[in-house]
């Protein structure tokens, strides 16, 4: 089997509480090769930017990787201790978070923020180092940039300081970037010009992109292939265009109908009943059963393992070959 | 939209609203400052007919919420009218000119989680207007109309002895519309009611919100960021840059033959969830800073249009086609109008 650049396997993520352990990412599992971009998607809660955290390593106390393993290029990476990770994070792995304000030191100019990223990480002596950064900043289309270097964090605008995120990320020239949010605190006519460029510069530098977001349309725009996430778990994962025109899980299908489209002159939007299961509570069985129309006996006391459609892959005893009623009742 | 002989339900003329962001007196004559006066919205225009929704739509910054606030009182004008089946209420300058007005019009906030006081029963909560405008007198008939209220939002009677914090975000916003709906208002402003909410909520609420506009006739002025929501509410849709309306008109219309090059660029920012793989022109720029508008038309430095007309001289708005368009543009026929074909519906 080939490798694959990153490959989560069975992921567990728990946090330990006064009332028992809360499973907040329960056996999740996937892979992103060289220059795709993922997208997971899913509501609040559903357990998506805990994953990518994990991956970076940088899940808050006392939550915990519990189970499962994370490989980079074949590697283990989720026992490091934290002197390697440190290495890897940000050389082999960049982030870029929601909120740019807070990803960046208010103190200090981008320039030295850009410079001191890439003189940790390679070993280019400090003119090379500031010739890079300059670089770094006209890619991700930064104007005058040999001027705005010197700036502070407080000079940009929202989206300026995104793209100076997004070029810290790319600093050491990592083999995949975690994007959690990346355009959600930003303006629409922003938004576009950052998934542009986010987009291009996956093209031109084949970087991988693991892109967290609750927003499909953005999913639709720049992933290859997509998960959709609901309570914790994978429901349905598969290629962008198939998971979007064709959803075959039942919360992918209730999901997309949910979606107000221009074009789609729908009176009525599709409505799935009740709200996601708290932690607390997640259901026996398949966890989205109490709110999906398709449920079966079996939903409700067996969970489903990914199961192949014939697009995508999704956690849903319906499309168990043997054992799902309807499939049955069309063979009677 | 035919127009009907009935005076539309809500008529606002000329609506502005400034703000003085100066430095305080002192620092203005020590460091010798100017007066700084920032124009949030700078004569905005629009009716309602009744039953209708009219919906703003801008970025962030564009002056959308502040004239929701100014529709509903909360800030009083600065310049125009707002008028209510006839009734000039923003001239009214007593609280007592005013209550006969108060309870027909109502608001819905963003964000439910800071609309609600945490320290009260949602019984108590959607009880007040009932008890601030004497509408009802006696526990029980407050108790029974609380408990009506509470199902019209699809709410369970019981949830009124539960507070705030035991609510999810979709249910705290039933509980908001409730709440609106508890005075029995003609007119609901509704600024952002979905922002904060994951999209199965949001289909949910947006669902409520339309079975209640038929239920009850109710006007919405419905104020959102996103176009998608908007086409799916709205009757009649304006257009708002840096506090002025650049475009207004019925829907279908609009989001078929957008005119202003702002309403076309915005329209070219949708993701494209149908993945029909449409090319778009890439958007430059961002909103300048409205303390210090550009000169003319406040779009030109985005424009690709733009002449020396348009950096000079604000435009004023012009019928096009169904549309009211202010744009120097548009007026010349110098800016093509392509219709946009609505995306295949998947099937």
């Amino acid at each position: 089997m080939p490798n694959h650049l990153l490959e989560v396997d069975r992921l567990k993520v728990v946090f330990p509480t006064r009332r028992g352990t809360l499973v907040a990412v329960d056996d999740v599992s996937f892979h992103i090769d060289q220059g795709e971009v993922l997208g997971v998607v899913g509501e609040s809660g559903a357990g998506k930017s805990l994953t990518g955290a994990a991956i970076i390593g940088l899940l808050e106390p006392p939550g915990r990787i519990a189970g499962g393993e994370i490989r980079l290029d074949g590697r283990r990476i989720d026992n490091l201790p934290y002197s390697q990770l440190r290495r890897i994070r940000g050389k082999e792995i960049g982030a870029v978070f929601q909120d740019p304000l807070t990803s960046l030191n208010p103190l200090y100019t981008i320039g030295k923020q850009l410079t001191e990223t890439i003189e940790t990480h390679t070993d280019m002596t400090p003119t090379k180092a500031r010739e890079r950064a300059v670089q770094l900043l006209k890619d991700v289309g930064i104007p005058a940039a040999e001027k705005r270097i010197e700036s502070y964090p407080h000079q940009f605008s929202g989206g300026m300081r995104q793209r100076v995120v997004i070029a810290l990320a790319l600093c050491a020239n990592p083999r995949i970037v975690i994007a959690d949010e990346p355009t959600t605190a930003l303006d629409v006519s922003i938004q576009a010009q950052i998934i542009a460029l986010l987009k291009r510069l996956c093209q031109e530098h084949g970087t991988a992109v693991m892109l967290v977001t609750h927003d499909m349309g953005v999913i639709a725009e720049t992933a290859d292939r997509v998960a959709v996430m609901y309570a914790g778990r994978v429901a349905e994962i598969g290629p962008v265009r198939d998971v979007i025109k064709h959803p075959k899980h039942p919360y992918t299908i209730g999901l997309m109908g949910a979606i107000p489209a221009i074009g789609h002159g729908t009176e009525r939007l599709t409505q799935i009943e009740g709200a996601m299961p708290r932690l607390t509570d997640i259901p026996r069985g398949c966890a989205f059963n109490p709110r999906c129309p398709k449920v079966f006996d079996r939903c409700r006391s067996e969970r489903p393992d990914l199961l192949a459609t014939e697009t995508s892959l999704a956690s849903c005893w319906l499309y168990d070959d043997q054992r799902a009623p309807a499939r049955e009742a069309a063979h009677v | 939209m035919s127009e009907t002989a009935a005076r539309p339900l809500v008529e606002v003329q000329d609506l502005a609203r400034y703000f003085d962001v100066s430095k305080p007196l002192l620092n203005r004559l020590l460091e010798g400052g100017k007066r700084q006066i920032l124009r949030a919205v700078d004569g905005v225009s629009f009716d309602i007919p009744r039953g209708r929704t009219f919906a703003l739509v801008g970025e962030s910054g564009c002056g959308k919420s502040t004239v929701a606030r100014c529709v509903v009182g909360l800030y009083p004008l600065s310049r125009g009218k707002m008028i209510f089946e006839g009734v000039d209420i923003a001239s009214m300058r007593t609280r007592e000119a005013m209550r006969p007005f108060r309870r027909r019009l109502q608001m819905i906030f963003q964000d439910p989680y800071a609309s609600l006081n945490p320290r009260w029963r949602v019984r108590d909560i959607i009880a007040e207007p009932i008890r601030a405008h004497a509408i009802l007198s006696g526990r029980e008939a407050i108790d029974a109309r609380v408990d009506e209220l509470l199902t019209q939002v699809k709410l369970n009677p019981r949830d009124g002895e539960k507070y705030p914090h035991e609510f999810s975000g979709g249910q705290r916003q039933r509980i908001s519309i409730a709440r609106a709906l508890a005075s029995n208002p003609e007119f609901l402003v509704c600024d952002e009611p979905t922002s904060a909410l994951d999209v199965s909520v949001q289909a949910q609420i947006l669902n409520l919100m339309k079975d209640l506009q038929r239920d009850l006739g109710l006007t919405y002025l419905f104020i959102s960021h996103n176009l998608a929501v908007v086409h799916h509410m709205s009757d009649e849709v304006g257009v708002m840059y840096l506090g002025r309306l650049v475009e207004r008109a019925p829907s279908k219309e609009l989001f078929r033959f957008p005119r202003h090059p702002y309403t076309q660029m915005l329209l070219d920012t949708i993701p494209d969830i149908d993945m029909t793989g449409r090319q778009r022109q890439p958007v430059a720029g961002e909103v300048p800073n409205p303390i210090d508008p550009p000169p003319g038309c406040p779009f030109n430095p985005r424009c690709a249009f733009a002449n020396d007309r348009c950096r000079t001289e604000v435009p004023v708005a012009k019928r096009a086609g169904e549309a009211l368009v202010a744009c120097h543009g548009i007026e010349e026929g110098r800016v093509p109008v392509i219709e946009r074909v609505p995306a295949p519906v998947a099937a």
